[in-house]
């Protein structure tokens, strides 16, 4: 059983008193108010309560009578009565209340909405002959009331309540309770007023129920309403406002090697190894290289001394198999693939440290360095595996190429390693009626193999997952992360060896990647992964990260963070490269389309919490409204303003109660933006900048600074002012923008001629939005920094890139090269041609049969001409919802690896790339 | 209102006697007036107490888990469903309809008071669906049909056509 819950939500504080005064054993997790835990509500409902039958509940009142009712206590009608009061009847006046006192700082209004509830209250409490609300004992009713009535309760001049409330209130469950969730501040508790910020205000009149729904709904464009701003916010703000640009040193130019440092905090990044044997789609690009790059490049702006390492993956059946298909060696295919990727991460401006690869001597040292540390403490055992080998290929057949049906779920195409619909994980000989990939001629064969005993990983991987060192981010990621660990007792040895092939399996070889590409990059890489005391390890994958983490065997607990994406579609298909669907990373550049458009684009749509899908129409919508018309343009017009207003020079301000209304606004957000980015919510980020200049647009909109300057004294002075904040706002969101679109943002810079140190003031602590284009400041030269995307141009480009799901067709392969009009036309007139024989032809009464072959052939005329037009589209077949993998994880290859071979490091290497050429040994290695 | 819904009910559950009720308040809550013990309010509360009074407890369900999924149907019910805002009403009929796409009833397989109290809510929203909104809410949609044919439920309230053939199939797959 687990529990969510949000701090500074009071719902959350009954179930968590009633969690304690119960003592029923229960997970807890905290998460935030905008988590969507239970996943068929579009709106976050908290607290929910996850059941061990995987029900949810998440109405609080209920999630209370179920705990109460676990500890053997039933309801009576009464705690009942006393429940529903409390939801139908107490709740709306309190939203109502706390609203007004939290966030409008009307605390006299509380009285006249609470008045009659609460007196209801203490005209039943004076009339009852009990200690408590409904008995002598405590009951759930009295908990709940206590916890709803804790923030706002304080002292009432309601004496039998006031008793009740203190009675209650003494249980040590309710006291914890309350400190937990609102730091037992009640009304001044600052998370209970960044909670009621997210709600919507509630309504007023008759009827009114809990408004609203009581949560704010997310919705994709992130029209989260208005947070409501209290006068005191606003006053901080114009304090920080005032305060501009802090001496504080510039973010220092990295200096090669990058090792941790005492005092500063230390972040190693690492995203998953993008395997080698192909080039990256979008999907591998957002789900591992560029969402690392975003936090990489966010903590070297909060001053964090980052490393950013990653590489390819390059071990494998996989390479193997290409290296097969183009001709070439395995090395050569790694060497040829491992420049593709660097290029294409280049262009797509992912600033790494260091990009590595796996086939380096480093990589041989350190496996087979862990290899006999493992050897020398016991850690391995020896067992016999049975496998499939062709004899015709004189190889092992990899698990992954071996098809048939699944012996647990009976699905048809399970793969030997694993069923796509059941997810369990299969030995290919377990599989029934077996049809390999490609080859006929297979024998089963047993073998030795060393494996790693499996009390070493279990242990360590409970505690990793389970405890914060391992915390996943969402509810889905837990998921994953359960499922994937789930695996490891089923197979029970998951890391192993191939003992007489003298080779790694890929499990244990391939996330020793992360050390040995640390390695590569320094000498002293051990400064970073033996150091947990000192360095914060964030990851991008959950299977590498587990296998990494299990395989450094260390004292400490890992201070890591694993965070991760769900699927990326194409259009609502799978990207495939051999199908030709989907873009792929080398023609993201052909396409024209800025780097930075391409990683807005694709930040903007990360799948966070839930799959999300490429789109063209999708991406030119977003670039058009979103960074033409609202950033481009709010950044550009407030640029503008002063150049052609004020003779590229910042004018005098004098801050009205509206513009401070604005900065308050912008610090909130910038609040939440380094809020989101610290725990890697990159999507939810980029949506607090696009809000900041939907904030500015409107501000500009409503002053309309343009006509002001052609006004008086006061006027002209109002236009100064309102085209003042606006630059000093678009340079904020110059450096928000740097870890998203880094080129767009350093043009902004460039643009207004911003002083260097702006990025470390406005990013540090919580965020400062200072003034830093002071009055007086000359700023460069403005141009428009974003280009609208035609209909056409995507139009083109979604026929180019939509794959030839209609082959082998001539009309089609015209249809798909540009419609052709020529053939169109042609074709229109044979089936009007055609359509007049077959009419003819019945008018005549002619023989069925002759009849039906002009049918025939007019249909299939039919189908050509509207394949010419492009419109056809042959039926594809699809199995199922398959989703692309955000990224090759380097677990999903099983194949050959490194060779240990005593200590000889170099004929280690040399007997790795034999296996891999498959000349010495004459076989291939599966698992 | 309430009160059709609570004379409804004590006929579904086969009670001989009506009780007596009246309402307090703006909202006009139901109150149960009782000789034997203290006034009972609030529709939920009653329409338990009716339950075990029809002895009729597998309405309130089984288990620990089953019980309480009833009950927060029966919240969700009285908090979100009653006096609901017209534009909330979408995203209760969205929740419910994807809530409902592997379940026959609210509380699993088995009828219980949730779906008859959610049946009467919820039936003003759906009499006013188009035919079109209605396979929108597909699931919901056949849990609402369910419910109505389910025998005695309905008693004050008009049937609700629910076309079993989908007539737009092409806007949702």
């Amino acid at each position: 059983m687990k529990l969510f819950v949000s701090d500074g939500n009071p719902h959350c504080v009954k179930v968590l008193a009633v969690l304690r005064y119960t003592g029923v054993t229960c997970d807890v997790e905290h998460v935030n108010h905008d988590e969507r835990v239970v996943p068929y509500l579009s709106c976050p409902a908290l607290p929910a309560l996850l059941l061990p039958s995987g029900t949810y509940l998440f109405r609080p009142n209920s999630i209370c009578r179920y705990l109460i009712e676990l500890n053997g206590q039933e309801s009576s009608d009464i705690v009942n009565q006393w429940l529903e009061w409390e939801a139908t009847e107490l709740q709306p006046a309190l939203m109502q209340a706390l609203h007004m006192v939290v966030l409008q700082g009307k605390g006299a209004e509380t009285t006249r909405l609470l008045q009659g509830p609460l007196s209801y209250l203490d005209q039943s409490l004076s009339k009852r002959t009990t200690l408590f609300l409904t008995a002598e004992m405590v009951s759930v009713a009295d908990v709940v009331l206590w916890a709803a009535l804790y923030p706002i309760l304080s002292d009432s001049s309601l004496t039998e309540l006031q008793h009740w409330f203190e009675r209650v209130g003494v249980l040590a469950a309710c006291e914890s309770a309350a400190q937990t969730a609102l730091q037992g501040k009640g009304l001044k508790s600052e998370s209970l007023k960044s909670y009621l910020q997210r709600q919507p205000a509630p309504h007023h009149g008759q009827g009114q129920v809990q408004g609203r729904g009581t949560q704010p709904c997310n919705s994709p464009e992130g029209d989260d309403g208005d947070c409501v701003l209290s006068e005191e916010e606003i006053q901080s703000a114009v304090v920080t406002w005032g305060k501009g640009l802090a001496d504080l040193p510039m973010v220092p130019e990295r200096q090669h090697p990058i090792l941790p440092k005492e005092g500063k905090r230390n972040v190693l990044v690492t995203s998953a190894l993008p395997y080698v044997n192909n080039v990256p789609h979008l999907g591998n690009i957002i789900g591992c290289v560029l969402s690392a790059d975003v936090y990489a490049r966010y903590g070297r702006l909060r001053g964090w001394n980052v490393l950013y390492v990653c590489g390819t993956d390059e071990y494998g059946t996989a390479t193997e198999n290409k290296a097969r298909e183009e001709g070439l060696t395995a090395q050569q295919i790694c060497d040829k693939y491992h420049a593709v990727h660097a290029s294409i991460y280049q262009w797509f401006q992912i600033d790494f440290d260091f990009f590595g690869r796996t086939t380096t001597k480093k990589q041989t040292e350190i496996a087979q360095n862990i290899f006999w540390r493992l050897h020398e403490r016991g850690f391995l055992l020896e067992d016999v595996v049975e496998q499939l080998r062709c004899e015709a290929c004189q190889r092992f057949l990899a698990d992954r190429f071996v098809e048939g049906t699944c012996p647990f779920c009976s699905y048809p195409e399970a793969r030997g390693d694993q069923c796509d619909k059941c997810g369990k994980l299969i030995n290919a000989v377990e599989l029934r009626l077996l049809k390999e990939y490609k080859h006929d001629n297979y024998i089963h064969i047993k073998q030795l193999h060393l494996f790693m005993k499996p009390f070493l990983h279990q242990p360590m991987s409970q505690s990793a997952i389970q405890k914060s060192s391992l915390k996943p981010q969402t509810a889905s990621n837990a998921d994953v992360g359960a499922r994937w660990l789930g695996k490891l007792p089923r197979k029970e040895l998951i890391i192993y060896l191939f003992f007489h092939l003298q080779v790694f399996y890929v499990w244990f070889d391939a996330p020793i990647g992360y050390l040995s590409i640390t390695a590569n990059y320094t000498d002293q890489w051990e400064k970073w992964w033996k150091n947990p005391q000192q360095v914060q390890r964030v990851y991008q994958s959950v299977e590498s990260t587990c296998s990494c983490e299990l395989l450094w065997i260390r004292s400490n607990e890992p201070p890591c963070r694993c965070f991760l994406s769900e699927y990326l579609n194409y259009e609502d298909t799978k990207f495939s490269k051999s199908r030709g669907v989907g873009v792929f990373g080398d023609m993201a550049k052909d396409t024209g389309i800025p780097s930075d458009v391409w990683r807005f684009y694709l930040l903007y749509l990360r799948p966070e919490g839930q799959d999300s899908a490429f789109s063209w129409v999708d991406m030119a919508t977003k670039n058009n409204s979103e960074l033409l018309n609202n950033l481009g343009n709010f950044i550009n017009r407030a640029g503008m303003f002063v150049s052609k207003f004020f003779e590229n020079c910042v004018p005098a301000m004098a801050l009205q109660q509206e513009d401070k209304r604005l900065l308050a606004q912008v610090g909130w957000e910038l609040k939440q933006y380094i809020n989101l980015m610290d725990r890697v919510k990159i999507r939810d980020a980029l949506k607090c900048i696009l809000n900041i200049s939907r904030h500015g647009n409107q501000y500009i909109q409503v002053n309309e600074p343009w006509k002001k300057i052609k006004g008086d004294e006061t006027d002209r002075l109002r236009s100064g002012t309102v085209t003042g904040v606006s630059v000093n706002v678009a340079c904020l969101l110059s450096v928000m923008l740097q870890p998203y679109m880094p080129t767009v943002s350093q043009t902004i810079r460039q643009q207004l001629n911003a002083p260097p140190t702006v990025t470390a003031t406005m990013l540090q602590g919580t965020g400062n939005f200072v003034c830093s284009l002071p009055a007086g400041h000359h700023i460069g030269t403005v141009s428009p920094l974003f280009q609208k995307l035609e209909a056409e141009q995507i139009e083109s480009l979604k026929k180019r890139f939509g794959g030839q799901q209609v082959t082998s067709d001539n009309a089609a392969q015209t249809a798909v090269n540009g419609a052709d009009a020529e053939r169109a036309r042609e074709l229109t007139l044979a089936v009007a041609e055609q359509g007049e024989k077959v009419r003819t032809l019945k008018g005549q009464k002619a023989e069925k049969a002759v009849i039906g072959a002009e049918v025939t052939k007019l249909l299939e005329l039919k189908k050509q001409l509207s394949m010419a037009e492009g419109k056809y589209q042959e039926p594809v077949l699809t199995k199922g919802k398959k989703n692309a993998q955000p990224a090759p994880t380097p677990a999903s290859d099983p194949a050959a690896q490194t060779a240990v071979n005593g200590a000889d490091a170099e004929r280690a290497r040399e007997l790795t790339l034999a296996v891999a050429e498959q000349v010495r040994w004459g076989t291939n290695v599966t698992n | 209102m309430s009160l059709k819904e609570l004379s409804s009910l004590e006929k579904a559950l086969g009670l001989k006697k009506p009780n007596k009720y009246s309402t307090q308040g703006d909202r006009k809550v139901p109150v149960l007036q009782s000789i034997n013990g203290p006034a009972l309010v609030g529709l939920v509360t009653i329409a338990t107490h009716l339950v075990q009074e029809a002895k009729r407890p597998e309405l309130l369900g089984g288990s620990a888990e089953h019980k309480a999924v009833v009950q927060q149907w029966l919240e969700y019910r009285v908090t979100k469903v009653d006096g609901c805002h017209k534009e909330d009403i979408k995203t209760i009929l969205k929740d419910l309809n994807s809530y409902l796409e592997d379940k026959v009833y609210l509380a699993g397989n088995q009828f219980t008071l949730a779906d008859t109290l959610m049946y009467y809510g919820i039936h003003h929203v759906i009499v006013d669906l188009a035919v079109q909104e209605k396979e929108k809410y597909m699931n919901m949609t056949r849990w609402f049909d369910h419910v109505q044919h389910y025998p005695g439920v309905r008693h004050h309230l008009p049937p609700v056509v629910v076309l079993r053939n989908r007539v737009y199939t092409s806007g949702h797959h």
